[in-house]
């Protein structure tokens, strides 16, 4: 057997504890990649969350950290002021950052405290077993919701880039996607720029990676892709949604 | 010593964490702990610290566990309904064993209730407060000066054992102005580098920082360490004063921070009267001097807790005296306090 690419640095020994076709491993590989390549493992500290990333202390290599439900942001805030010196970053599902975590979310946006966010949004509360979710589509079945979604009921599903885009302050925000090899690509970009925005000091960055719940959904992982595609991204269109940084530079290049 | 100054509790304690290091506060804004809040704001940047309002009491006991893992000293502050709102995190702060320093200027309860001084939250401060098999050293201080030189002891306790320490002032203490002498030197901060995020020794010194244990042996085992920690706070740390024991009184009177006080101003006011009291005023309400009060209460015809509140310290009192002689109460709710002579008329119906 040829291996064409070990196991990044980045990330540990240990097995994974995620349900096969889940895609919190390709999510935990960009950003164990990306901090390897950026040479950022060792002052690195990763924020675990309450749901199915739970476990992520036991994966990520650089130091880290697992905390209450939907407070990594305020967590990393206390971190990042205590240590400025080092790179901070949140790992958390919708339930965790879009519903419990609102307020710690917006606001540590809003300061844009100089800490990557990862978000991961799979429509679904993974780890309790399919519940509904802020991000549950219209329709969308949940345990919570066994007739699907009523969003005259329970609202329409939040789009966190979009709120969040809305704030002045945040530095960068982007939408991607873990649906296929060429989108991972592209998610991975994302991933490694906020983490090199953060190593430069720029602010806030916040990467939403649309995945999947294989298990919760009751899909094989293809279909579930599949599913997602047709489903999700036209509700949470991919892009890059604020690129502050960016403009100032190209604003610095036409003076 | 430093010169004295005339200042208030809220802005002593606040005074004495920054003399003592701290440089990171975290907290939102709640009255009576306002002016805490507010002194930090303008004191910290000048010292090139770290003050921020949080969101919520919420966030910022949240900031705090993040600070505190990083390896730094770390306060937050607030008053009652306040720390209600933090108890999540500080139960996460006890399960990852991370040292901090909360201050808790509390106030009438319960809901909104109100902001006069009051010592209902007691059971709250001394039972953990949060969920999980935990407790969180308190001190309780009753004056100015003391509630100041709480700030360093806490923040020894918090490293020595790696756990949030409460300070558990009221509204009285926190508004009310003393002199206050701030000491030249104070305890140096423990090296947090063998646990502190962000504080490798070795490339390969990973650090993690966690209170989820899904094998129920290992909670049980962590759990059982966490105890035997608390054993040894229990023993190198309880505090209490006493307050004309010596006197032959056959009455003994239970009190702490504000409350005992006004204890003390009627022991000296029966005094006069020819009538002996002797206090006991628990300084640690966790770990609670259980052996000391039932030591003061021997021989004692009666023992008299007195508090602002309907009644929570009296149930220590109670497991302490265990059943040697009658304990009986005297409170208020609502944060009225009571007046030297209420207390003395209120005391002399019990020993009549």
């Amino acid at each position: 057997m040829t291996v064409f690419k070990g196991r990044t640095k980045g990330l540990t020994d240990a097995k994974l504890s995620y349900c096969p076709g889940c895609l919190h491993g390709v999510a935990h590989r960009l950003i164990g990649e990306s901090m390897e390549e950026l040479g950022i493992i060792e002052k690195t500290i990763g924020i675990a969350p309450v749901g199915c990333s739970v476990f992520a202390y036991n994966f990520f290599a650089c130091d880290v950290i697992q905390v209450p439900h939907g407070r990594a942001p305020a967590v990393a805030t206390g971190m990042h002021r205590a240590r400025p010196d080092r790179i901070v970053f949140t790992y958390q599902g919708d339930g965790d950052l879009a519903a419990i975590g609102t307020a710690e979310t917006i606001h540590a946006a809003n300061r844009s405290e100089n800490i990557t966010i990862f978000f991961v949004n799979n429509a679904t509360y993974g780890m309790t077993g399919g519940q509904m979710a802020p991000t549950t589509l219209p329709g969308m079945k949940a345990t919570t919701a066994p007739y699907g979604r009523d969003v005259s009921d329970t609202g329409f599903p939040m789009r966190l880039c979009e709120i969040l885009s809305q704030l002045e302050m945040p530095n960068y925000i982007e939408r991607v996607s873990l649906l296929s090899p060429k989108e991972i690509l592209k998610a991975k970009k994302a991933v490694k720029k906020a983490l090199q925005y953060n190593t430069d000091g720029k602010g806030l960055s916040f990467v939403e990676m649309i995945s999947t719940c294989p298990t919760n959904w009751g899909m094989d992982p293809l279909k579930a892709r599949e599913w997602a595609r047709e489903n999700m991204l036209p509700i949470f269109p991919l892009g890059v949604f604020k690129d502050r940084a960016a403009e100032e530079a190209k604003e610095k290049e036409a003076e | 010593m430093g010169k004295k100054v005339l200042m208030k509790g809220n802005e002593a304690v606040a005074e004495a964490a920054i003399l003592a290091g701290c440089r990171h506060y975290f907290a939102y804004p709640i009255t009576p702990q306002s002016e805490l809040i507010e002194y930090m704001a303008k004191k910290m940047p000048l010292v090139d610290g770290t003050f921020l309002q949080a969101e919520s009491e919420v966030a910022a006991i949240n900031m705090v566990l993040g600070a505190a893992a990083c390896g730094v000293r770390v306060m937050t502050s607030s008053s009652s309904p306040g720390i209600s709102l933090k108890q999540e995190g500080i139960s996460y702060i006890a399960a990852s064993r991370l040292p901090a320093v909360i201050v808790n200027v509390t106030r009438g309860g319960p809901g909104l209730g109100n902001i006069a001084p009051m010592q209902c939250d007691y059971f709250q401060a001394t039972r953990g407060g949060g969920h999980g098999d935990y407790y969180t050293p308190v001190l309780s201080p009753s004056t100015v000066q003391e509630f100041a030189d709480m700030a360093p002891m806490a923040f020894e306790i918090a490293e020595k054992y790696l756990t949030p320490v409460m300070i558990l002032g009221d509204g009285m203490l926190g508004q009310m102005m003393e002199p206050v002498e701030f000491p030249d030197a104070y305890p140096p901060q423990k090296d947090p580098s063998e646990w502190a995020l962000g504080a490798r020794r070795t490339p390969d010194d990973r650090h993690i920082i966690n209170s989820l244990y899904i094998d129920p042996y290992v909670l049980q085992e962590k759990t059982e360490t966490l105890f035997k920690v608390y054993e040894e706070i229990k023993k190198n740390e309880t505090r209490f004063e006493t307050y004309n024991m010596d006197s032959g009184a056959k009455y003994l009177i239970v009190a702490h921070g504000t409350a005992a006080r006004v204890a003390k101003s009627a022991v000296d006011a029966l005094k006069e009267e020819g009538v002996e009291l002797a206090l006991i005023r628990p300084i640690t309400l966790w770990p609670y001097p259980y052996d000391a009060v039932a030591e003061a209460a021997k021989g004692k015809e009666k023992v008299i807790t007195i508090e602002l509140s309907m009644g929570q310290m009296v149930e220590d009192v109670k497991l302490a005296v265990c059943g040697e002689c009658p304990v009986e109460f005297i409170g208020k709710a609502g944060g009225v306090v009571f007046t030297p002579e209420e207390i003395v008329s209120l005391i002399r119906e019990k020993i009549s």
